[in-house]
């Protein structure tokens, strides 16, 4: 792996990204760079949760000492061979299948080349024959990323370079290898160019996680590695042929994708707008300076020499095992807003449904509705006070029902219903009415409160009159002396329906 | 029929024989393996078979079997049989080096699957035999450890590249070895020096701790000095292992009911456009066996094989190309040699220039190219076309014939050093045993009289898939035929 020796094309240009960042996704098209189109594909490695590794019986593990899981299939010592994984078939089939692809019989190639970190030489992957193909992504907002393929392959071993600079093999002292990550199964989920701007390039790679999560495919930590995402980034102007395109590797988090792939874009404007052409390379990500580096040209990439692996057969999942994945596969999130949004009539992309179905509490929203609570409510005070609750909140959902039923019943005002989730959350559940007693809040109902709203009426007669009048100011005046004078306890929306009735 | 015996003692030279009489306990596994022991010492010296014998290893394992007879416990098939082990398969604690310096000195952390059930059968390892080099070649001279020389004549090769295993058997080392064939690597070396030499069905015996050279040809298989030793140490080894993914799902061979069967009515092949020019006195064999049969009451049938004559050339680029992938891993980093250098690209070509042999590096540059961008289609993807025209041919021959004979080799052993300069020479040796790799068929040599200057001659029998009861069947048959005629074994 070396860097290229010729010119590169990092054109010094430094943008402000935190200015140019881009808020609302513009999923139409819309998207355009001084008058560019950005086509974007990504590549996403994902590890898979398997107990064992892909070819040997060596446990799948982070974070133990190094070289604790190895064997000699793992260090591919002389005339080990590899035997494949069923479970890790078995989860590339359901990442396949909650990606709508096609499963078909498969094959394994070696990839030839030498890295320290590399035991046998070659790396065992999928090639022309990948388990799954053809397949999509559908973004919330509702546009299909296609998934050109999703295949099976190992992972290599893990490399620190002590001495030298920058943590880089080149003119270290010496190097310290862990193989315990070596074979770790991996799939590759290539996907086609068809993302149009950062934001949807953050929304495909979030939706992604999510369903693998949702299959149990993996934990896919971007910021721990089992989730890595390379993106293919070229510019065009509308209607024109693809322009050359650059990888970008070394992207680590979902915001950094969207910074990388907007930087690499005006990089190649700006080289296209001087009359330059772009070098087709592989582009290395530095997050501290916000830019890509060449990492290494077309004319220096390894001729990896594929060929069909010997040491396996081909792999024919038969039909029954492939409609018993199919039949297994849990609901998606795509789903999961759908559901959402039919119980509460929130946009299945709304913030609130988003928000709460990423954090997979969509299932306890739906409980406290079947515990009698409005869903809708529900959803936007689990939206509100359960950022820090996982997909299993502690508050038993018959509890936030309860204070739901309350508030909708007009016996707490939203103020107060906040003041007592707030008391349950931290409690991690609690009596609604006990709590709203402790703290005062008595029921007032319409009797009570009419006699208030006389009251102020009679006392504040040049501001009733004025809001008669159609003045929308006065009202103001107004609510504020009957808030006061019931001590806080009228709900505000109670108060402005009683005071829009006497108006008649 | 009396039980010929070891020069030494009254040790039976057969492991049938030698198991037969451990087992029932009128025989010591200690005192056969002492008479082995003791003829090692005696020519070792003129043949270098063993890259190491494992005298401590192996006295403790008699020890343990005739513990287990005087226990009561069955010690197996194979008790007290004493066994060479080609030294590129795997076995635990033992140096394994492939002839190669590249892997002097390591010791494996586990054994192969061959050298565990072997060892579960009662043998007895006595040591590492030479091969050429990561089991390249086809004279046992391409060894970093020296060449090994026919025990028939001293002055002439053993053949290759399981050399060493055929001299341990010829010489009377033990009566049974291990090899690997990968395209004759067995049974050229077993015609050579006169011995019985079985590659079976790719898939019957797991390759698990087998040191890679073509991963899609490579097959292990016994040398012995008689039809029935291969046999029962065939039923041994063979077998489905959950290690090996290209490990056949069946049960082991069963074969030793079938050598008493005969040969009535069974069809013979003769292939009519059988390629290269096998020396007058092979061919003479060959007639000899074709006419044994025939006595014996098969059927002799004219098949043609119009693909074969490509062998050879699609063999030097599927198996180049699968070794310079296998052999990558040999790069200094974790095991073996390793020459230090400025840095790791520089490690890895210093290590591999100072640990690989000329014939393994031309192996090794011919296979990269091969798989190369832009050559794939032109070399390795057309060496693949013809190896499915083989199995085609094979299969339309399998339709008229039971069995193919051919001659082993071409010639009889040649002369050290005659060939050592001219590898194109050298790789026409397998002419007529690379076909049956490609294939994944079994195929055997059966020692066939003697040709020019006394040399044994050794008879090819090929099967198609699976089909290792027929061949033995036809095996049995030429060898009860030599012992009518009274030919030498």
């Amino acid at each position: 792996m070396t860097t290229s020796g010729s010119k590169t094309q990092d054109t010094g240009i430094q943008y402000d990204m935190s200015k140019n960042e881009i808020k609302v996704a513009p999923n139409d098209g819309s998207y355009l760079l001084d008058g560019y189109e950005l086509v974007c594909g990504l590549e996403v490695h994902v590890e898979l949760a398997t107990a064992t590794k892909l070819f040997s019986a060596s446990a799948n593990r982070f974070g133990d000492d190094p070289n604790t899981h190895i064997d000699p299939v793992t260090l591919g010592l002389p005339g080990a061979l590899p035997v494949l994984n069923r479970q890790a078939v078995e989860l590339a089939m359901r990442i396949g299948l909650a990606l709508n692809c096609k499963v078909q019989p498969s094959t394994f190639h070696r990839k030839n080349y030498f890295y320290p970190d590399m035991p046998k030489a070659y790396q065992i992957s999928q090639y022309d024959q990948p388990i799954n193909v053809d397949g999509w992504l559908e973004l919330p907002g509702g546009k299909s990323i296609g998934v050109e393929r999703a295949h099976l392959e190992e992972d290599t071993g893990k490399s620190t370079h002590i001495g030298g600079t920058g943590g880089r093999i080149h003119g270290s002292d010496y190097s310290l290898i862990d193989f315990n990550r070596a074979g770790v199964p991996l799939v590759e989920i290539v996907g086609r160019p068809d993302i149009a701007s950062p934001e949807e390039a953050r929304q495909y790679v979030t939706e992604l996680r999510q369903i693998l999560v949702a299959v149990g495919a993996s934990d896919a930590k971007m910021e721990e590695g089992s989730m890595r995402c390379d993106a293919n980034v070229s510019v065009r102007k509308p209607g024109s042929p693809l322009g050359t395109r650059c990888e970008i590797k070394n992207v680590n988090s979902v915001r950094s994708l969207g910074r990388a792939i907007e930087y690499e874009a005006r990089r190649q404007i700006v080289l296209l707008e001087a009359g330059e052409k772009i070098r087709q390379e592989t582009r290395h990500w530095d997050e501290t300076d916000g830019r890509t580096h060449t990492l290494r040209s077309k004319e220096d990439a390894d001729d990896y020499r594929y060929f069909l692996e010997p040491d396996l057969v081909p792999l024919n999942p038969d039909q029954a095992w492939i409609d018993a994945v199919r039949a297994a596969l849990p609901m998606l999130p795509r789903e999961r807003r759908l559901r959402l949004s039919q119980a509460t009539g929130a946009p299945a992309d709304g913030e609130a449904i988003m928000v709460v179905v990423e954090r997979g509490q969509d299932d306890y929203v739906m409980s406290v509705g079947d515990a009698g609570a409005d869903v809708a409510r529900a959803l936007v005070h689990v939206k509100e006070a359960f950022a820090e609750q996982g997909a299993s909140p502690t508050v038993p959902a018959a509890d936030l029902a309860q204070m739901i039923i309350m508030e909708t019943g007009g016996k707490l005002t939203s103020t107060q219903a906040k003041t007592v989730l707030a008391e349950i959350v931290a409690n991690g559940g609690g009596d609604a009415v006990a709590i709203a007693a402790a703290k005062g809040f008595e029921a007032m109902d319409n009797t009570a409160l009419e006699a208030i709203v006389d009251q102020v009426i009679a006392e504040q007669a040049e501001a009733w009159s004025k809001y008669c009048g159609g003045e929308q100011k006065a009202m103001g005046a107004l609510v504020g002396a009957i808030m006061k004078a019931s001590q806080g306890k009228a709900d505000g929306k109670a108060v402005t329906a009683l005071l829009l009735a006497k108006k008649g | 029929m009396t039980t010929p015996t070891n020069i030494h003692s009254n040790i039976p030279t057969t492991a049938f024989a030698i198991a037969d009489q451990v087992r029932s306990g009128t025989l010591k596994a200690v005192d056969v393996l002492e008479a082995h022991l003791a003829q090692i010492a005696e020519r070792e010296g003129d043949i270098h078979a063993f890259n190491l014998v494992t005298a401590d290893e192996a006295r403790a394992a008699a020890a343990r079997v005739d513990a287990d007879v005087a226990a009561g416990r069955d010690p197996g098939v194979l008790a007290g049989v004493p066994i060479a082990l080609k030294d590129n398969m795997c076995t635990r604690g033992i140096p394994t080096t492939c002839s190669s310096k590249i892997l002097e000195g390591w010791r494996p952390p586990y054994d192969a699957t061959v050298v565990q059930r072997l060892a579960a059968a009662g043998a007895i390892a006595i040591g590492k035999t030479n091969l050429d080099e990561f089991a390249m070649g086809s004279s046992t001279e391409n060894s970093a450890f020296g060449v090994t020389y026919n025990p028939r004549d001293t002055s002439r090769v053993s053949g290759g590249s399981s050399g060493g295993s055929a001299a341990a058997v010829a010489a009377g080392f033990s009566p049974i070895s291990i090899g690997s064939d990968t395209g004759g690597s067995i049974r050229q070396p077993a015609a050579l020096c006169g011995v019985v030499g079985v590659k079976p069905t790719y898939g019957t015996v797991s390759r698990y701790g087998l040191v890679a050279y073509a991963s899609s040809l490579d097959q292990m298989g016994p040398f012995s000095t008689d039809v029935r030793d291969s046999a029962l140490v065939l039923e041994a080894i063979s077998g489905h292992d959950p290690m090996d993914s290209t490990s056949i799902p069946q049960a082991p061979l069963t074969l030793l009911h079938v050598l008493s069967q005969g040969v009535e009515g069974l069809r013979v092949g003769r292939i009519t456009d059988l390629p290269g020019g096998a020396d007058p006195d092979v061919t003479a064999r060959l007639e000899a066996a074709f006419d044994a049969l025939k006595a014996a009451g098969a059927t002799i049938v004219d098949v043609e094989m119009p693909s074969m004559k490509y062998a050879l050339t699609a063999y030097y680029l599927i198996a180049p190309a699968e070794a310079s992938s296998n052999l990558a891993r040999y790069d200094g980093v974790r095991y073996g040699m390793r020459v230090n250098a400025t840095d790791t690209n520089a490690m890895y070509s210093a290590t591999r220039s100072a640990g690989f042999g000329e014939e393994v590096k031309r192996r090794i540059m011919l296979g990269t190219y091969a798989l190369s961008a832009g050559y794939y289609d032109a070399y390795y993807g057309k060496a693949l076309k013809v190896r499915r025209l083989i199995s085609d041919d094979f299969a339309r021959a399998y339709t008229r014939a039971d069995v193919l004979l051919t001659p082993t080799s071409p010639i009889v052993a040649f002369p050290v050093g005659e060939k050592s300069d001219d590898p194109r020479s050298m790789y026409l040796c397998d002419i007529y045993t690379i076909p049956t790799n490609l294939a994944g068929h079994p195929a055997m040599s059966v020692p066939f009289g003697t040709g020019a200057h006394g040399l044994p001659v050794g008879v090819q029998i090929l099967a198609p898939t699976l089909g290792e009861q027929v061949m033995f069947k036809v095996a049995a048959s030429l060898e009860r035929s030599m012992i009518v005629a009274g030919g030498a074994k």
